[in-house]
């Protein structure tokens, strides 16, 4: 069961378990994105606030597997508080990791480094990506509802 | 129980995958070598066009094309011209709504359907529901969730025109009542159209003895090949029906402005149609007779009721079929995303499904996202089902570490 525990590292079932900065708000200042992935029913909100370059609060809400929701949780923790170009950099960096590539930035990716082992499971690469493709979309001022289809 | 032993040799794939636990055939059945040496003999000796060819290698080709409507209609008890080859079950049903439907449903009629549905026996009729301002209700499920013909009395009104219902569940595995709903439906002159996907593949189906008016499945969940399905109409509501694909090999004449069909089932055949697939899916109803359909269910009760078994001793499990009587499980790991679940049966060689396999009205009944689906065949065997267990232990055992 190596590769099991290589995919389920224990930050990603710890955030799974205890999600941080889980919960919309309302305000102007928020804008959000929904993604819903109908094939498989993970569906994510995530919200950012911006003030001026930085993203000052990232959170999330929605319902899916222990990956996608775990991701979502991990990927507000990493973002918040880094500029626009930072975040943007990240949400890259992320998606080499989990095809398997060597990210620029292990440092300020941080806890997010415990996806790596995804890359071994194809089927779960759509999981870990899908709050890190909203937050992608929010940065460049995308909003709204959407679809997913993979 | 069936010699599985020489079953599984018949399997090419089983030989080259032999650490593969296929339980996945309630999502597309393996094929077995006669099915796929029908193809290649096709391509190979008399890989020409059908119908239209005025020299030998064409009829030889048509001859093998046209028999197999004759073992499938001889499978069915049904007659040749009755059945009509589709691209899959879902095709064949979208036929029915798209012609029949269209030509028949009116305003404020009413059209039953029920929540065991895969997609492809419910979406049609809400699409001809739409256009024709007619109403869609559902049979309300019992307790199990099951069609039962109780529940299907209360919805039964003057107004029902059509019927659209599974025969097998491809969640639940429940048979449903289909043969007293047929006979209740027409008392009212309603036409019932059976989703026979799930049943074909694993129980004896006589049409005339079920009355039914229309029926589908497809091919590939039942060793044939993929991309063919079949819709069985009985004739005369069949050749009432207008074609809804119109061009190649489908029509008597063509003038400029207008021209004639042909007559069922070859006006609902237009363009090349699937010879290959077709003259091999013959291959794959004489290896299911071979066995036996009966012998076929007995069998995987058998195993079923090994599983279920099984089943019982582990904790922290939810079982959604307990009771179903073909060879389909649906569970959950309690707390747990089936997608979550599925990787560690993955990593055993299991294969199963994942999801709302293509019924979400029924995963939404059950208050679920998904569920994990093992479905057993002819070619699974004890080992299979130990293997499987094994793996639901393992799955148990590990997501119990995370204390949901």
């Amino acid at each position: 069961m190596n590769s099991i525990n290589d995919l389920y590292r224990q930050v990603i079932v710890e955030h799974y378990k205890n999600p941080r900065n889980k919960g919309l708000k309302e305000g102007s200042e928020y804008r959000r994105l929904r993604l819903k992935n109908p094939s498989c029913g993970d569906d994510v909100t995530i919200q950012i606030k911006t003030n001026g370059n930085v993203v000052e609060e990232v959170l999330h809400d929605g319902s899916g597997c222990s990956i996608c929701c775990s991701s979502a949780s991990v990927m507000s923790e990493v973002i918040k508080g880094k500029t626009i170009e930072e975040a943007e950099g990240l949400v890259e960096d992320f998606y080499s990791l989990i095809k398997g590539e060597e990210p620029r930035d292990e440092e300020s990716l941080d806890e997010a480094m415990a996806f790596v082992g995804v890359s071994q499971f194809p089927a779960r690469v759509k999981c870990a990506t899908l709050s890190w493709k909203a937050l992608g979309a929010l940065l460049i001022g995308e909003e709204g509802v959407k679809d997913i289809h993979e | 129980m069936l010699d599985t032993k020489s079953i599984k040799k018949d399997f090419p794939i089983l030989i080259n995958n032999p650490n593969l636990t296929y339980l996945d055939s309630a999502a597309s059945s393996l094929k077995p070598a006669c099915v796929i040496n029908k193809i290649k003999e096709y391509y190979e000796e008399y890989g020409v066009n059908v119908h239209r060819g005025v020299y030998g290698l064409s009829y030889k080709a048509t001859d093998e094309y046209e028999e197999t409507r004759e073992v499938v209609a001889k499978f069915l008890n049904a007659k040749a011209e009755e059945i009509v080859f589709t691209k899959g079950a879902t095709s064949a049903l979208n036929l029915v709504a798209a012609s029949y439907g269209m030509a028949n449903i009116n305003e404020g009629d009413e059209i039953i359907v029920s929540e065991l549905e895969h997609h492809s026996s419910v979406m049609p009729w809400q699409e001809i529901v739409k256009i024709k301002k007619a109403k869609l209700v559902f049979v309300p499920l019992d307790s199990e969730g099951r069609i039962t013909v109780e529940n299907f009395k209360k919805v039964l009104t003057s107004k029902t025109k059509v019927v659209a219902l599974t025969y097998v569940s491809n969640v639940m595995g429940y048979v449903s009542p289909i043969k007293e709903i047929i006979e209740l439906a027409h008392v009212v002159n309603a036409t019932v159209i059976v989703d026979a996907a799930q049943a074909a593949p694993h129980l004896k189906i006589d049409v005339k003895e079920l009355n039914a008016d229309f029926l589908a499945f497809s091919a590939h969940k039942m060793l044939g090949p993929s991309g063919l399905g079949v819709l069985y109409g009985k004739y005369k509501l069949l050749n009432s029906m207008n074609p809804i694909e119109f061009g190649g090999d489908m029509n008597d004449y063509v003038e400029k402005y207008d021209s004639t069909f042909k007559d069922a089932p070859y006006k609902f055949e237009a363009g090349t149609p699937l010879i290959s697939e077709v003259i091999a899916f013959k291959e794959a109803i004489y290896y299911l007779e071979k066995i036996g359909m009966d012998n076929i269910h007995t069998h995987e009760q058998k195993l079923m009721n090994l599983a279920m078994a099984g089943l019982k001793e582990i904790d922290g499990i939810t079982v959604y079929n307990k009771t179903c009587e073909t060879g389909v499980i649906s569970f959950n790991i309690n707390g747990i995303h089936p997608h979550d679940a599925a990787t560690i049966f993955d990593q055993n060689n299991v294969a199963l499904r994942a999801g709302h396999h293509c019924a979400q009205l029924i995963t939404s009944w059950l208050g679920c996202v998904g569920t994990l689906r093992a479905s057993f065949y002819l070619y699974n065997d004890a080992h299979d089902v130990e293997v499987f267990i094994n793996s639901v232990k393992q799955a148990a055992e590990y997501f119990k570490e995370w204390n949901i």
